[in-house]
């Protein structure tokens, strides 16, 4: 799998030890978070743990809850009950700044990236409260080694996929324990997203959780370590992907009624 | 020759409406403040220099030294508090507070220190100048006030671009939400912003004081050219105020020129004439605009 965009060979090489990381121990834990949107109730009671060097796919239709989902952890939007636990600690009522140097990095949907500045400041701006570790600007270039040519450019002149990689640089280089991606396939074509989804095996295996909310069902079920369909701001499914069938996953993404309706009409 | 004393005095002055603009233009780049009593602190400025700074055995020109970072913690403090608090609520809010501010200050320095003009003591060299040609004359205050601009407006400029601080003001006035997913604590950068504003406008209050009399209701006249030279230079560039503020100086002086009632009437001419033709100013984005 040789790819412009990855150098698989770096991560082999230096940065981690695999067996350091414990894979069973939680980072993340969420319990019965409720959020609400004004009036509207967005997250109803969502439960789950994310692990060390695990990926826990979030997947849904729009509008089910996901995004809000992920703001609420990185502190953007305000719970209406529950409790994020992080290594142990509360951390609910933490600001949002508070919790990426505890350790929760997302890459917002839509990419969200400083558009006055250059790549490398887009970079130097994710890395000023930055943690120790594996990360900073130079390993972002090994990551992606067509960004050292490009770092004094502008970032509104790339691509939706270049900015797409910046972002996710931008918000490794805190150096996260946990990362949050937020639709990383939106807007982009399938060869992109494949690229983009090229790195996720490579972050795991740095010891990093990485919590992603995916629309697209394939793509979110081919990285996880275990999957999360969330229907109406509910959990309707969860479990490792090869323990799920099609039809569970169809059911729990469209909801029961909807796809007893639809193969009525069918047969 | 008037040609060439259009132009020179009209740079000079541009330098101080400059000095006096680039904190306006800063606040509103990161918070999205239109500070109403921008001009009233750099009078409250100016009657610190002339009155407190004497009671400090002080020499009112040095007194800079001791009011700029005075003013630099009185604008992290205001913003930390008062103004953190009207953003929390709305941008009607703090429009209403500012403005509020700016007649609490007015009046405040009306009852004090009355309507009478006022200006820092700096003995024989305020009527001191040079002579460039037969019709031109530069004053070595003016001249001072230009250097002082043009070195404030480049340190903030390098500051911006060349320290992390700095970036991270740029990334809270890109996407305050973005800035706070790399960790940025957008309550503190605002705070930091202010501070830099204030500090600025107390400077250029000072030397407002040096080159000129003010009195309480001095502030707003000022900020309308501090409004103009922003718009005119192009809002979230330092050297577009710099620019804006000169081609502003230069209208105004052109004005007093053909008739000495049109001096202030040719700067708010070209200033529509910007607004018309070029709405984004002249060094400005147009996504900034939005």
């Amino acid at each position: 799998m040789r790819s412009i965009w990855v150098d698989e060979s770096l991560t082999k090489r230096h940065w981690f030890n695999v067996a350091s990381a414990p894979s069973s121990s939680t980072l993340l834990s969420v319990r019965d978070l409720t959020v609400h949107h004004g009036q509207l109730l967005a997250v109803d009671a969502v439960s789950f743990d994310v692990h060390h060097g695990a990926v826990l796919s979030v997947i849904g239709a729009n509008g089910a809850g996901k995004s809000t989902l992920l703001r609420t952890i990185a502190g953007l939007n305000h719970a209406t009950s529950g409790e994020i636990s992080f290594e142990g600690t509360d951390i609910s009522r933490y600001p949002a700044h508070r919790r990426v140097t505890s350790g929760i990095s997302l890459v917002p949907e839509g990419r969200r990236l400083f558009q006055s500045m250059t790549l490398e400041e887009n970079l130097l701006v994710g890395a000023h409260k930055a943690a120790p570790g594996v990360f900073d600007v130079t390993a972002i270039y090994d990551l992606f080694p067509w960004m050292k040519d490009r770092r004094k450019s502008k970032v509104r002149q790339f691509s939706g996929g270049e900015q797409q990689a910046v972002a996710i640089g931008r918000a490794l280089v805190a150096n996260p324990k946990v990362l949050l991606l937020d639709e990383v396939s939106l807007g982009l074509a399938p060869i992109v997203i494949e690229r983009i989804y090229e790195i996720v095996p490579q972050i795991v295996a740095s010891g990093i959780g990485v919590l992603l909310v995916e629309q697209d069902v394939s793509q979110g079920l081919r990285v996880a370590t275990r999957v999360l369909c969330l229907l109406e701001g509910r959990t309707t499914l969860e479990g490792a992907p090869e323990d799920l069938t099609p039809e569970q996953i169809e059911i729990a993404y469209f909801g029961s009624h909807l796809v007893a309706e639809s193969s009525k009409e069918s047969s | 020759m008037t040609w060439v004393n259009i132009l020179v005095q009209g740079v000079l002055i541009g330098g101080f409406y400059a000095l006096f603009a680039c904190g306006l233009s800063l606040m509103f780049g990161v918070m999205k403040v239109i500070n109403l009593a921008h001009g009233d602190m750099a009078v409250v400025a100016g009657y610190v220099a002339v009155f407190l700074a004497p009671k400090w055995h002080v020499p009112e020109v040095w007194s800079f030294l001791i009011v700029v970072p005075l003013f630099g913690l009185l604008g992290y403090v205001l913003q930390r508090t008062l103004l953190q608090k009207s953003i929390d609520r709305d941008p009607f809010t703090t429009l209403l507070v500012t403005f509020g501010l700016s007649v609490i200050i007015e009046n405040l320095l009306l009852a004090i220190y009355s309507a009478n003009g006022q200006s820092v003591n700096i003995g024989s060299l305020v009527s001191k100048s040079f002579q460039l040609s037969s019709s031109t004359y530069v004053s070595y205050v003016a001249l001072t006030v230009l250097a002082v601009a043009v070195v404030v407006l480049g340190a903030l400029q390098l500051f911006l671009s060349r320290t992390n601080t700095g970036r991270v003001i740029r990334a809270v006035s890109d996407d305050r939400e973005a800035a706070q997913l790399c960790g940025a604590n957008y309550k503190h950068v605002f705070g930091i912003a202010a501070a830099i504003s204030f500090a600025t406008v107390a400077l250029a209050g000072i030397s407002y004081g040096v080159m000129t009399q003010f009195a309480p209701t001095s502030g707003g006249a000022n900020l309308l050219f501090a409004f103009e030279a922003v718009v005119i230079g192009g809002i979230g560039s330092l050297w577009g105020t710099l620019v804006g503020g000169i081609a502003l100086g230069i209208a105004q002086q052109y004005g007093a020129h053909v008739n000495p009632a049109y001096q202030i009437l040719f700067g708010n001419l070209l200033f529509l004439v910007v607004l018309a033709v070029r709405p984004q100013g002249l060094f400005g984005r147009k996504e900034a605009m939005a």
